[in-house]
């Protein structure tokens, strides 16, 4: 039997990965290999989910199982790599050794975890994936009070969620305003004040420095002195794409996995998509892009090298309180920005010396506008 | 009429408004829509939206 195409992770871009590529190649064994019992879900959907009632269970769209037979693959779950051979296209499970033939990493990236001091410091749990969204989910059943650590895109869609699903939510995050070095400063206050009109507080500046048990409670002390009492903590400070056993093995890493764009590492027959890459340079957390290297990445493993390209990239925010879609400029270019709208209906547009648009913030009616900005806005990797 | 949401992301097509930007006309069907038309905010297929009820 020939070596088989090994993915590791099954996430959004494992599994796309794989569906794409199973278009093009139907006999190649395919192994995809997960930490995780292997479920198939959508992970922008973990932030909708306690406005539509929905527990992990009714999130999941499939079985390991049922994955294997609909991409024809062995599904290894709850297994860990330990380790890469790049020389000997091998990878290691523990003790046990396995050939491919071509790999990819598609292993995402890992929340990052702010110190915290007192007693109750465990109980600050993140959501990045299927199974932190169970354990949220049992931890907040039949509690009130959730604060939640971070104000970017995340922190702000858990906490318009949260607050649909009936929580009382307050957000502590050490900026001075949401989802900075996203949102030009007068689109984050049109969202921060639809947050605030359904009952989200915020405290922005300080960090969280303690959490205590009090009683059936939880006493939260952020370093301005304010004590906030909460039911959970929920953490939403940020992503770091795994890098650790990629630099083990010697594949060039920065933020995230180095690859070129035929989605190559550093090293032949090895391959990175998804939240663990950084793709010539960059590293796109959100799901377009994912689906563009998926399909770029399917046809080169089937033996038509393809690069990958990037249109303009741009986000919609899940906060329905206050809808928006942005749009950031490309890396590299200079560029102003210009607020237009009132309330909460902002057109915030970011245009070159020349008077070309380079991205755009649009929140409330606005986002209406997308489609006709989409037109004039500049590829992120032509 | 019917909806269709892509259960990524949570798009809605709805085939009363087609997606006239993608040069999908008003009151076109699920099933005329282009095989190789992708969700125009994640870039999933058309195999990645299910038909849904809205009240």
């Amino acid at each position: 039997m020939s070596a088989p195409l090994v993915i590791v992770g099954t996430g959004l871009a494992g599994y796309n990965l794989a569906r794409e590529w199973r278009k093009l190649d139907s006999s190649t064994p395919l192994l995809l290999i997960s930490a995780d019992d292997g479920r198939s879900y959508s992970k922008p959907m973990l932030s909708t989910g306690f406005g539509k009632q929905k527990d992990a269970d009714a999130l999941a769209m499939a079985q390991a199982g049922a994955m294997a037979e609909q991409l024809n693959a062995e599904i290894r779950t709850h297994t860990r790599v330990t380790g890469i051979d790049p020389g000997h296209k091998r990878l290691w499970i523990g003790e046990e050794a396995v050939v491919y033939r071509d790999l990819v990493l598609a292993w995402g990236a890992e929340p990052i975890r702010v110190p915290v001091g007192g007693d109750a410091a465990v109980q600050v749990l993140p959501v990045n994936d299927l199974e932190d969204y169970a354990r949220f989910c049992q931890a907040a059943a039949g509690k009130q009070r959730v604060l939640v650590l971070g104000a970017g895109l995340i922190g702000c869609e858990f906490a318009n969620d949260l607050t649909a699903g009936g929580y009382q939510v307050e957000v502590v995050a050490p900026c001075e305003q949401v989802m900075p070095g996203l949102l030009p400063v007068e689109a984050a206050h049109a969202v921060q004040r639809g947050l605030e009109s359904i009952g989200v507080g915020f405290h922005l500046g300080p960090v969280l420095n303690s959490l205590d048990q009090a009683g059936e409670r939880l006493l939260a002390e952020l370093s301005d002195g304010t004590r906030i009492d909460c039911d959970l903590v929920l953490s939403a400070v940020g992503l770091r794409p795994r890098t650790a056993m990629a630099e083990q093995a010697g594949l060039d890493c920065g933020r995230g996995i180095q690859v070129d764009r035929l989605l190559q590492s550093s090293h032949a027959n090895i391959y990175a998509l998804g939240d663990c890459a950084e793709v010539d340079g960059l590293n796109l957390l959100y799901v377009m892009p994912l689906m563009s290297c998926a399909r770029a990445l399917a046809q080169t493993l089937a033996g038509n090298p393809t690069s990958v390209s990037y249109g303009p990239m741009p986000v919609t925010v899940k906060t329905p309180v206050c809808p928006l879609v942005v749009s950031p400029p490309p890396r590299g270019t200079l560029g102003s920005w210009h607020a237009e709208g009132t309330g909460q209906d902002l057109k915030v547009l970011c245009r070159a010396a020349d008077g070309s648009l380079l991205g755009y913030a649009l929140t409330g009616t606005a986002v209406q506008e997308k489609l006709a900005l989409n037109r004039e806005l500049p590829p992120l990797l032509a | 009429m019917k909806k269709w949401q892509c259960v990524v992301c949570g798009l809605i097509y709805d085939e009363s408004e087609g997606w006239p930007d993608d040069g999908i006309a008003p009151g076109t069907r699920w099933e005329d829509v282009p095989a190789d038309w992708l969700c125009p905010d994640c870039g999933v297929g058309k195999t990645d939206f299910e038909m849904i009820s809205i009240g």
